[in-house]
């Protein structure tokens, strides 16, 4: 049994990987549920440093989560990072809650993280056609240490071919409100990643968090290019 | 004053900028081959960040036993509370004993309290002698670089600088443009009353001052003037040899890639009777200038920093910015955490935004500072203060309203869906208002049927 914190953004934006990853896990003989009373982990917030608002929304991640059990599977490296290492310190010195988001962080894995290390996965069962690269999400990559799970799972998909991407782990300058504070810088940012990504004649990149691929998705649809951006549970899915 | 994205969009894109792309890259590659090499980086970079954590948690007595010890091998100390009796200092040395030239070798600090003004005012010759700082001071420019301060230029307008200040016919040719720096330095070096100096690090248990140059600038400038004057920040200080040995073991690897770098002076008191070279007099001078306030504060892990610039080459806002958007003396990751500290928090309120939180700071940094939750904090610290991106409170409020309300929340997505139908081609490409920011150069893909809804659908 695992609990799906799907993200806001994949909420609104990408629910398909929300169903991906639900049909991955299930395939894998994973029951998974799904805490409807979720919402946001508060990471925006927090990140602009606004941290009253920031601890409202991850209180409640946290009452919400703690109410279930067995391990919280969320397919963005970066909301695992907010629940796992910033959530905690948020939350402040009331005991309780501490506790409580102490025990939500120790259950807490990103999703290519928890098929690898704690289910031993060595391939979903997934079949792919086509050449994609792989861009390696900074918070996930830096702060939880995921580059090589999502690159051998995605080796592993028949049919699929991988291609090295340059500066794969260079940010793509979406950070969050830093794409609408710093508009200009982020833009220039994203611009080395499309060129990046285009000059492997790779047809889809794939990356963990949504996040990111909003950004580098939105940037190729502008630059009219025919490159897809796809979030890993969608190629890892059956 | 300007905002670092007004000074950030003039510079993108420009060739300065491809200048300092390619200059921080090959830096990039040089310190990667370098931590390749070395087994004990890792276990070294754990040294030096607790030898500095040390250090600044004792700092009161560190600085009086260096102190001390200065005293003790013939030299002066001067404390100076800010930039204004730093400068103040300096120049009363220099005009009490006749001082008319003087030499500097690189020193951050120097820009920081613009010590070069202060001396000019009172008709003092100052040269920079750094090959990287003689150019900005030649072209009237500032560096944009902790350890290339020129970083942003390319050898092609070097030349034409040289051809027009020196008197000197064009070469863009690296070797020929170094010998004519080096000629045109050579005699004021013999002709200096005074030489001033930063500090790389300095040692409390011997009262000694380590000068990390590659161009020997720095030995120079420090023993052939009569005076020799070490300017530093009251953090750059480790209590013994052997703890600088550890810090030189980091420094220069993550600086540059060099083992160590070419020159690595380590002054203990001025000439000793009896010793043919070195300055008649040393007076070290003692930067606080702010750092009481930083290391009182909750934002004291940057003052751990050697300066090795190693985070701005790592940065990717700093490769397509460079090094002049920051606004001031410390730029990069480090400037962005430092600065709003050091100085006037509302003024640099905006450095800490420049940062996507990517970590690739924290990944280089030689004493492994935590530069993105510094950057957090100091966003944390302008938003209390009301002088962060105050425009995001309420969507933020507002949000938080909703996402702490589930079935707010799920009206919400609800209303997404319904705005996301609107859009025939699945495409936003124009928002309103804040919004525009993302649409001007971005697409948006629109919301569809949340996964909320599609949960609920599956009957489960």
């Amino acid at each position: 049994m695992a609990q799906l914190f799907v993200t806001c953004l994949v909420d609104a934006f990408a629910p398909q990987v929300g169903d991906a990853v639900v049909d991955l896990l299930e395939h894998l003989d994973i029951p998974v549920e799904f805490p409807e009373d979720q919402t946001c982990c508060g990471q925006p917030a927090f990140n602009a440093g606004f941290h009253r608002e920031a601890r409202r929304m991850a209180v409640h991640t946290i009452r919400v989560l703690d109410a279930t059990e067995g391990p919280i599977v969320v397919p963005s490296g970066s909301c695992a990072d907010m629940i796992i290492h910033h959530i905690p310190e948020l939350v402040g010195d009331d005991a309780p809650l501490h506790e409580a988001a102490a025990r939500v962080a120790a259950r807490t894995r990103e999703l290519t993280t928890y098929l690898v290390e704690d289910l031993g996965v060595e391939h979903t069962g997934a079949t792919g056609d086509g050449t994609c690269t792989v861009h390696h999400s900074c918070h996930g990559l830096r702060n939880l240490g995921i580059k090589d799970q999502p690159e051998h799972l995605i080796d592993a998909v028949d049919g699929l071919e991988r291609v090295e991407l340059e500066d794969a782990t260079e940010c793509c300058g979406f950070g969050g409100l830093f794409a609408l504070e710093m508009p200009d810088v982020s833009a220039a940012m994203l611009s080395k990643k499309l060129d990046a990504i285009e000059a492997t004649g790779a047809d889809t990149v794939v990356g963990g968090d949504i996040s990111c691929l909003m950004h580098i998705a939105g940037g190729l649809h502008r630059r009219g290019s025919t490159v897809e951006a796809r979030h890993i549970a969608e190629i890892l899915d059956p | 004053m300007t905002s670092f994205l007004e000074r950030a969009r003039a510079d993108i894109g420009t060739p300065p900028i491809a200048a300092v792309q390619s200059g921080a890259r090959r830096f990039q590659t040089h310190r990667l081959t370098a931590v390749a090499e070395y087994e004990a980086m890792d276990d070294m970079r754990d040294r030096a960040r607790a030898i500095r954590l040390h250090t600044l948690a004792n700092l009161d007595r560190y600085l009086g036993q260096f102190s001390d010890a200065v005293v003790a091998n013939g030299g002066s100390v001067f404390f100076a509370a800010d930039a204004t009796e730093a400068n103040d200092y300096i120049t009363r040395v220099a005009t009490d004993r006749g001082v008319r030239r003087i030499v500097k070798a690189k020193s951050m600090l120097t820009e920081e309290i613009h010590l070069n003004d202060a001396l000019e005012r009172h008709g003092l010759e100052v040269i920079e002698t750094d090959l990287g700082e003689l150019i900005v001071q030649l072209s009237g420019d500032k560096p944009s670089h902790i350890i290339a301060p020129v970083l942003h230029k390319t050898r092609f307008e070097v030349g034409e600088l040289f051809r027009d200040q020196m008197d000197v016919p064009y070469t863009d040719d690296p070797e020929e443009l170094n010998a004519i720096a080096r000629e045109y330095l050579r005699h004021r070096f013999l002709t200096a009353d005074m030489g001033i100096s930063g500090v790389n690090v300095a040692v409390a248990s011997t009262g000694s001052i380590c000068l990390v140059t590659n161009e020997g600038n720095g030995r120079l400038s420090t023993t052939a003037p009569r005076i020799h004057v070490a300017v530093m920040g009251m953090e750059r200080i480790v209590p013994s040899v052997g703890d600088l040995g550890v810090i030189l073991e980091v420094l220069a690897r993550s600086a540059t890639g060099q083992k160590l770098s070419s020159y690595t002076n380590i002054l203990t008191g001025p000439r000793r009777p009896g010793e043919p070279d070195g300055p008649d007099e040393l007076h070290v001078v003692i930067v606080d200038n702010g750092r009481s306030d930083v290391l009182a504060g909750s934002t004291s892990e940057i003052l751990a920093c050697i300066r090795c610039g190693a985070c701005l080459n790592a940065c990717p806002v700093y490769k397509v910015v460079g090094g002049h958007a920051y606004g001031t003396t410390y730029q990069g990751p480090v400037g962005a955490a430092l600065t709003p500290s050091l100085f006037d928090l509302e003024e640099w309120a905006d450095l800490p935004y420049a940062s996507t939180l990517c970590g690739a700071c924290l990944e280089v940094c030689p004493v492994r500072i935590d530069i993105p939750r510094l950057l957090l904090e100091q966003r944390r610290r302008a938003v209390d203060a009301k002088v962060g991106p105050m425009w995001m409170k309420r969507p933020l409020q507002f949000y938080a309203s909703i996402a702490t309300h589930p079935r707010r929340f799920r009206r919400l997505l609800s209303v997404g869906n319904l705005f996301g139908r609107l859009v025939r081609s699945g495409w936003i490409t124009k928002l309103p208002w804040r919004g525009a920011a993302w649409t001007d150069t971005r697409d948006l893909k629109a919301p569809g049927r949340s996964f909320h809804a599609r949960w609920r659908r599956r009957g489960t």
